[in-house]
């Protein structure tokens, strides 16, 4: 069987897509689950302030997000445009 | 020298069933040990009770302990599995049923480990609670049962069709690339099944006359930590059974795998995640039943988003399959 390296560099790129996106996904997935189980305990202690705490959050999961859409944006370059 | 295709796929059930067991025992071997740990600090506490926790201890090893058997029995299949006249397929097969297997039992079995600590230490704070304990940790632990469960499943479906009839390429990648997905993909629900089930069993130990409540709030966010093993779960099942046409090229294999690798690591982060969640809205309602409500709709919101990437994965892994 003759390799091309044409076909060879988009199997790698496909492989890169998936490897990018599932170890990508870790760190975000832990870290906004954190985030959210402090929260509901903040909010345990101190029911009274439970739309601030739901909103600041929210804030702090949508930051911890980021990871997780650049590792989306690079798999989907990746698949699509590379 | 030339190796016939029934040696390559003997020697892959063998190389699968040391994966199967190898990784299988991580995990039931962790939780047991850890749940050992905390009942003799509990003895150590209270010896007089010690006959209770040793029980209590060895009913959550047992549900612990069955990750590994589960591992256990997909190794010994392997081991003497008859392999005359089986295609090359199968030996990828083999492999992905082992990783499969293996994998899911790290989750499960660690996962169920933690409640029978915390049911132990509970027994020594409370002996009074001590049923009503042990249900709680039974039903906590035997939820962190079924990633493992999807896992033996797949290794099932792996072991037992016969996949002869499909061409070599490239289904090989995408029967491995369903062992990867699934058990990769249990291990976060595993693990963060456990420590919510963890805290609860420690909220029934502190407050026994809550239990019902604690358990229902407990159910709540075990069934959304499970959500990602079930995607792991669906891509397996969408690479086994929706056959591809014969192609050489490496564009075709990659892509299985790679979406089989991508569903995988990517459930692993949100399981774990959306488990601390419900663990601190289920330790906050042992505190104060009254707030059950409020706590649960948090969670959810909170579990919703560190679902997102998760979903994430899935995308791309159905892009990878259905799309390139």
């Amino acid at each position: 069987m003759e390799i091309q390296g044409a076909d060879m560099v988009r199997a790698a790129a496909l492989l890169g897509a998936g490897i990018a996106m599932g170890l990508g996904a870790i760190g975000p997935g832990v870290g906004e689950g954190y985030a959210a189980g402090k929260a509901c305990e903040a909010i345990g202690r101190n029911p009274k302030e439970a739309g601030l705490l739901t909103r600041t959050m929210l804030v702090g999961q949508a930051v911890s997000e980021s990871t997780g859409i650049y590792s989306l944006v690079v798999a989907l370059l990746l698949i699509f445009v590379v | 020298m030339v190796i016939s295709d029934d040696l390559w796929v003997q020697a892959a059930a063998f190389v699968g069933a040391g994966f199967a067991v190898g990784f299988g025992a991580i995990g039931a071997a962790l939780g047991e040990g850890y749940a050992a740990g905390r009942a003799g600090q509990a003895i150590s506490h209270n010896p007089s009770l010690s006959d209770d926790i040793v029980k209590t201890m060895l009913i959550g090893q047992a549900v612990a302990e069955s990750a590994g058997i589960f591992a256990l029995v997909v190794a010994m299949l392997l081991v003497f599995k008859d392999v005359e006249g089986e295609s090359l397929l199968s030996a990828f097969a083999y492999l992905g049923a082992g990783l499969s297997m293996g994998l899911a039992a790290i989750g499960s079995g660690v996962g169920s480990g933690m409640p029978a600590g915390a049911a132990c230490e509970g027994v020594a704070r409370q002996p009074a609670a001590l049923s009503t304990i042990r249900t709680n940790m039974l039903v906590g632990s035997a939820v962190c049962q079924t990633p493992s469960v999807f896992g033996m499943v797949v290794a099932f479906m792996l072991l037992f069709i016969d996949w002869a009839d499909r061409p070599f390429w490239p289904t090989w990648a995408a029967l491995l690339g369903a062992g990867i997905s699934t058990g990769f993909s249990a291990i976060g629900p595993g693990l963060g099944n456990g420590i919510t089930a963890n805290e609860a069993t420690l909220g029934v130990a502190r407050q026994p006359e809550t239990s019902g409540t604690l358990t229902n709030t407990m159910l709540i966010g075990l069934t959304v930590a499970q959500s990602t093993v079930i995607y792991g779960f669906l891509v397996s099942l969408i690479l086994l059974f929706i056959p591809k046409p014969e192609s050489m090229a490496m564009v075709a294999w990659a892509a299985p795998l790679s979406a089989g690798i991508c569903m995988g690591l990517g459930g692993i982060g949100p399981g774990i995640g959306e488990g601390i969640t419900a663990a601190y809205a289920v330790r906050r309602v042992a505190r104060d039943v009254e707030q059950n409500v409020l706590l649960t709709r948090v969670m959810l919101v909170g579990q919703a988003v560190s679902e997102s990437t998760g979903i994430y994965s899935l995308i791309v892994s159905l892009l990878l399959i259905f799309v390139v």
